[in-house]
């Protein structure tokens, strides 16, 4: 039994290279970019395009910032910044934090696993267009002064039909229920690649951290976003038909809006929280030459952190006046969760001290977040203390705080995950004098930005003002805050700049450059379209993620598009599963659903063309063709 | 030069005993979340300081042979869960107790009872306190006497805005149909100024008031005053202004108690020459600020609901000296 | 490529007017006198037929303003919370007797009318009546869906839209 490795040249396996080729080989024809289902072409534009979003919702950020530097200031009138806060948080919220999480995840989770695609192909690829579209249909509405401008999170009645005219807010909530849609479609898909497409030998309590992370994330998503979609239609349908579902004037309750909303809203938080830490943990195990400290304890931590962080919502609601004895129970669980969040920053720290580390780029910008991520985390536990919060709820305080953790968990670790991935993705290598000088820009930048924030919201500045008066102490510390965000964007730009340059002409990267452990680094850089020549047979039992495959399985029909689908707890083979190639019908039903949605903004009526559309467009994707979906499989071990 | 005439109009606006700040709390209410950030901001930078110091000694040790086992490690880990669970425990139980301590379900015998309601973009305030005939209706000034709870019962007229004054209290949302209700109190003489905190259309970012906290001897004779109707005895070009303002819209939506303006959706103004600012803590209350006030609101405060009104250049002298009159 | 530009530009020439707040009130919405067209029979030889647009016709902000200044002016205690009738005319009835066009509305308002419409012209600020005429005009359903907000589903008025 040899241990195969996939990309030896002139080793006899043209043949098989060939086969697997023609039965992998991408769309083809005029129309081949909508027809593409390969995990790794959807994982990559889903990145790209939360990356321009990402773009996007920092320009709003600076311009904000522009109007924020001086008092009474006349940059932007109260109705045009306004609408630029909200999409600034919509736009980072949902669509670049999620997106960028679940690209990562659909690109990588495959790869991290051996498998040659996802289990369920067709469906990313319309998740993929119903994001697009979705956020596309957001940005038209800003550009045509139709952007919705009742803040992130659309508090009643002030997003209700009396006080938000137009049209402006229904765009508002078709654009999230296209997203969450496509997010809870791309959870489905990463459940079942993650449970079922182990390579055997990797029992479930051997899966890379990043896979558990993604794993659990996506069982987030199936409980957290049905809830937003149902209080966006809900919220539709007040404005559009009159329900009066928040309206107390006719018996409904403006806070069940809150309550509805930060359900969704506070795991939502955690969704794009927590495959950061296994991206920290992948990149951290490989800089340091050893498998991360403590394994059990970090997925652990996720796990109970998935659960804890659907009980602590109404830690956002504190200043509404709800019974003392309710809010401290909410205080204890919002403090609770800093325990398996803290447990897993240790483990990393103790990585640090048991391993080798070599401070390269991605190590560099995960430092960082450990650094900024935990004062977050500090300013969080303040926080969920309620005499604390409702001095400073909705002040500066908060957005301090929201921004510590969200860009130092969240964007610091991308950061470092692109640095770290981008050999694989596009086989070159990013320029790691422009990665370090883009994170202490962005480090410092960051820091000037975000921590003056804290004593603004102490000195009483309220959140999401378009404009303040002088003489209150605010003006100078906003003046430095503005300087300090140009400094940040200065220096994610430097990263984008990277990225454009390296993929003209970076150095050539190689299979593995980080000499990394994880399945994805032996194959070639980026990875063919049947991504491994082989799917690997990991040594079973034993605690190690990181050894070495010590066989390959053997028996597939090669010419056609089949996965080996593993059991779920020991990853000992089950069947084999057939994919569909390429496809016009994801891109079609995409298409049609955003339409609907969009449709039913100007007009409710749309609803019932638009669902017959779309189950037109079903039918096609499920015609009859003969060809089944599993093969029968005898096994033998060797 | 829009941005200079308006940094002008404002600059000089606010007198600098006037205070905002959570971090110079005049009363118990706003002294306990300073007093939780000062144990908060110690105990958690110097945590943050250990852990990160962790970190960067772990980082530096690079090239060498590792310095703990794996064993160590986890045990690392294990004693780090340990002490946050425990710290964490600790502030829970401070914070509940805390919680518990400070909750205004019980009311004392001397409060002094404020109805506010929020409206889009000013703050009406109605003193409750006594028979119906002594309850006092004024707008986005409100003063309290020092040493003696306050207890507002915070509502709003249309969407969530949120009643805060950082100096003196936590906030508190005023959520239509709901009535919520806070307890405060100043134990210091002096202005100070407070501000919506929850984002409530376009102009939220200029629906602030001030709280005017004074001896209860000055706190006594400012309510009287207020209560009384607007004052008869005016000169000749004050009863002219008062027949040019009796004229004018302004009857629909405000109301002069002693003449016969009775519109009651806007602020209350038979004592608006004894109030600091106008439109909400945004101008200071001069007669060049209220003219253009009253006939270009739109170009101060965008959005808000005082509409331009037109005044015939002959008559806006004579209305000015009668606003100044309403002392 | 182009037909998707042109396509943009169109939505985002529509979106812009209709959807955005008007805040500055220019001078000629403040015009309270206003000769509008009273009936089609006129005595003598006709007049100079004086158009007068509604500035604020088909604005989102505007009918929300009306809504809100219909409600606070009290003009629901005769006409009905929602436009319809009580004690006063019933605003979404097929026809209106001095005529739903925003001169006729406007004029109705500021100058009332017999039996019982107070004269509002002065009191009134003018660009606040022509926000309640597009209100009024939006109950009737006569202004586009886009721009109003939901109603009741019980009131729902029998008049075509489209006058």
């Amino acid at each position: 039994m040899t241990t195969a490795s996939p990309q030896t040249i002139a080793d006899g396996r043209e043949r098989d290279r060939l086969i697997l080729q023609q039965a992998w080989a991408p769309a083809a024809g005029p129309l081949r970019w909508f027809k593409e289902v390969n995990a790794q072409v959807i994982g990559r534009r889903y990145i790209i395009t939360a990356l321009i979003f990402f773009v996007l919702g920092g320009i709003e950020a600076l311009l904000i910032r522009i109007q924020l530097a001086r008092p009474e200031n006349r940059f932007l009138n109260p109705d045009l910044y306004d609408q630029i806060f909200t999409l600034h948080g919509s736009t980072m919220m949902f669509l670049f934090a999620v997106p960028v999480m679940q690209g990562l995840g659909l690109y990588f989770v495959p790869l991290l696993l051996g498998a040659r695609n996802v289990a369920l192909p067709r469906l990313s690829a319309f998740s993929y267009y119903l994001y697009l579209c979705g956020g596309l249909f957001l940005y038209i509405g800003l550009l045509s002064n139709t952007g919705p401008d009742a803040g992130w999170f659309a508090y009643t009645p002030l997003s209700g039909p009396q006080f938000s005219s137009g049209i402006r807010l229904d765009f508002w909530t078709q654009m999230i229920i296209c997203t969450n849609i496509s997010a809870l479609a791309v959870a489905v898909v990463i459940i079942v690649t993650a449970l079922k497409q182990k390579p055997p030998g990797m029992s479930l309590n051997r899966m890379p951290v990043f896979v558990w992370a993604m794993t659990i994330q996506s069982f987030m998503v199936l409980f957290a976003m049905p809830v937003v979609i149902s209080a966006a239609t809900m919220l539709f349908l007040d404005r559009s038909v009159g329900t009066n579902i928040f309206n107390s004037a006719e018996g409904g309750d403006p806070l069940l809006w809150q309550h509805l909303f930060w359900f969704f809203g506070h795991p939502d938080v955690y969704i794009v929280f927590i495959p950061p830490m296994g991206m920290a943990a992948e990149i951290i195990s490989t800089f340091c030459g050893r498998p991360v400290v403590g394994y059990q304890a970090i997925v652990l931590a996720e796990i109970s952190t998935g659960f804890l962080s659907f009980g602590l919502w109404v830690h956002h609601m504190f200043a509404t006046g709800l019974p003392q004895l309710g809010t401290a129970l909410f205080t204890a669980a919002s403090m609770m969760i800093a325990i398996p969040t803290g447990m897993q920053i240790f483990c990393f720290i103790a990585t640090f001290w048991t391993g080798r580390p070599r401070l390269d780029v991605p190590l560099l910008w995960i430092s960082g977040f450990i650094a900024t991520f935990i004062i977050g985390g500090f300013t969080g536990v303040m926080l969920a203390s309620v005499p604390f919060d409702v001095q400073l709820h909705d002040t500066f305080f908060v957005v301090g705080h929201l921004h510590y953790v969200l860009i130092g968990a969240t964007v610091f670790t991308v950061m470092g995950a692109l640095y770290y991935w981008f050999p694989k993705i596009s086989g070159r290598m990013l320029n790691s004098t422009l990665g370090v000088w883009s994170f202490w820009l962005s480090f410092i930048g960051f820091n000037l930005t975000f921590l003056p924030m804290h004593l603004l919201g102490l000195r009483g500045m309220p959140r999401r003002i378009y404009t303040y008066q002088p003489g209150l102490g605010w003006s100078n510390l906003n003046l430095l805050i503005t300087v300090g965000a140009f400094i940040l964007a200065t220096g994610f730009f430097l990263t984008l700049l990277n990225m454009i340059k390296a993929r003209a002409n970076g150095k050539e990267a190689g299979m593995n450059p980080w000499k990394a452990k994880s399945l994805e680094w032996k194959t070639a850089s980026p990875p063919p379209s049947y991504t491994f020549l082989d799917v690997p047979v990991l040594p079973s039992g034993g605690p190690s993620e990181d050894e070495e495959p010590e066989g390959v399985v053997r028996g597939f029909d090669a010419s056609r598009r089949e996965l080996l689908m593993t059991k779920v707890v020991d990853a000992s083979p089950d069947y084999r599963h057939i994919v569909p190639g390429p496809s016009i019908w994801p891109f079609l039903l995409g298409l049609t659903s955003a339409l609907t949605f969009a449709g039913i903004a100007f007009d409710v009526r749309w609803a019932a063309i638009g669902a017959v559309l779309c189950i037109i467009m079903l039918i096609g994707w499920f015609w009859p063709n003969g060809k089944s979906l599993t093969a029968r499989t005898t096994w033998t071990t060797e | 030069m829009n941005c200079l005439l308006a940094f002008s109009l404002f600059a000089a606006v606010l007198p600098s005993t006037i205070n905002q700040s959570a971090l110079y709390p005049a009363g118990p209410q706003a002294a306990t979340p300073y007093y939780l950030w000062n144990v908060f901001a110690w105990v958690f930078g110097i945590l943050w300081v250990i852990v990160v110091g962790f970190m960067i000694v772990g980082l530096c040790y690079r090239g060498r042979a590792t310095r703990i086992s794996e064993l160590a490690g986890e045990k690392a880990v294990a004693t780090g869960a340990a002490f946050t669970a425990i710290i964490l425990l600790a502030l829970i139980v401070i914070s509940s107790a805390i919680a518990r301590d400070i909750a205004t379900d019980q009311s004392q015998a001397n409060e002094l009872k404020v109805r506010v309601t929020g409206h889009q973009w000013w703050w009406e305030f109605q003193y409750q306190n006594g028979p119906a005939d002594r309850f006092l209706t004024t707008a986005n000034e409100l003063h309290i006497p020092i040493g003696r709870p306050v207890r507002m019962e915070v509502r709003s007229g249309d969407v969530i805005h949120s009643f805060w004054v950082p100096s003196l209290s936590p906030k508190i949302d005023a959520i239509p149909d709901h009535f919520n209700e806070i307890v405060f109190q100043a134990d210091k003489v002096g202005t100070y100024r407070g501000q919506c905190a929850e984002f409530c259309g376009l102009q939220h970012a200029h629906m602030g008031f001030l709280v005017v906290a004074e001896t209860p001897a000055d706190f006594q004779k400012w309510f009287n005053h207020q209560l009384d109707p607007s004052q008869d005895n005016l000169s000749a070009e004050e009863q002219q202004g008062r027949q040019v303002f009796l004229s004018s819209p302004c009857v629909v939506c405000h109301t002069v108690r002693g003449t016969s303006a009775f519109g009651g959706i806007a602020p209350d103004l038979t004592h608006l020459a004894s109030r600091t600012t106008i439109a909400a803590a945004l101008l200071s209350n001069t007669p060049g600020n209220l003219s253009g006030w009253i006939t270009d609101s739109q170009r101060v405060k965008p959005g808000t609901q005082m509409p331009p009104i037109d005044i015939a250049s002959q008559d806006m002298q004579p209305l000015l000296s009668y606003l100044d009159a309403l002392k | 490529m182009r037909i998707i530009w042109v396509a943009l530009s169109l939505v985002l020439a529509s979106g812009c007017r209709q959807q955005s707040p008007q805040l500055r009130v220019e001078p000629d919405q403040r015009v309270v006198s206003v000769m509008a067209r009273e009936g089609e029979i006129q005595a003598g030889g006709s007049l100079p037929e004086v158009v007068v647009k509604n500035p604020y016709e088909g604005n989102a902000h505007a009918i929300a303003e009306g809504e809100r200044l219909f409600l606070g002016y009290n003009c629901g205690v005769c006409h009905g919370t929602h436009g319809g009738g009580g004690m006063g005319l019933n605003l979404l009835a097929p026809a209106l007797t001095y005529g739903d066009a925003p001169d006729n509305l406007f004029d109705t308002i500021s100058k009332g009318r017999p039996k019982g419409m107070p004269t509002w012209g002065g009191r009134i600020p003018a660009n606040q009546i022509w926000e309640i005429v597009t209100f009024i005009r939006s109950l009737r359903g006569l202004e586009p869906q886009t721009v109003t907000p939901a109603r009741i589903e019980a009131l729902q008025y029998p008049t075509a839209a489209g006058r």
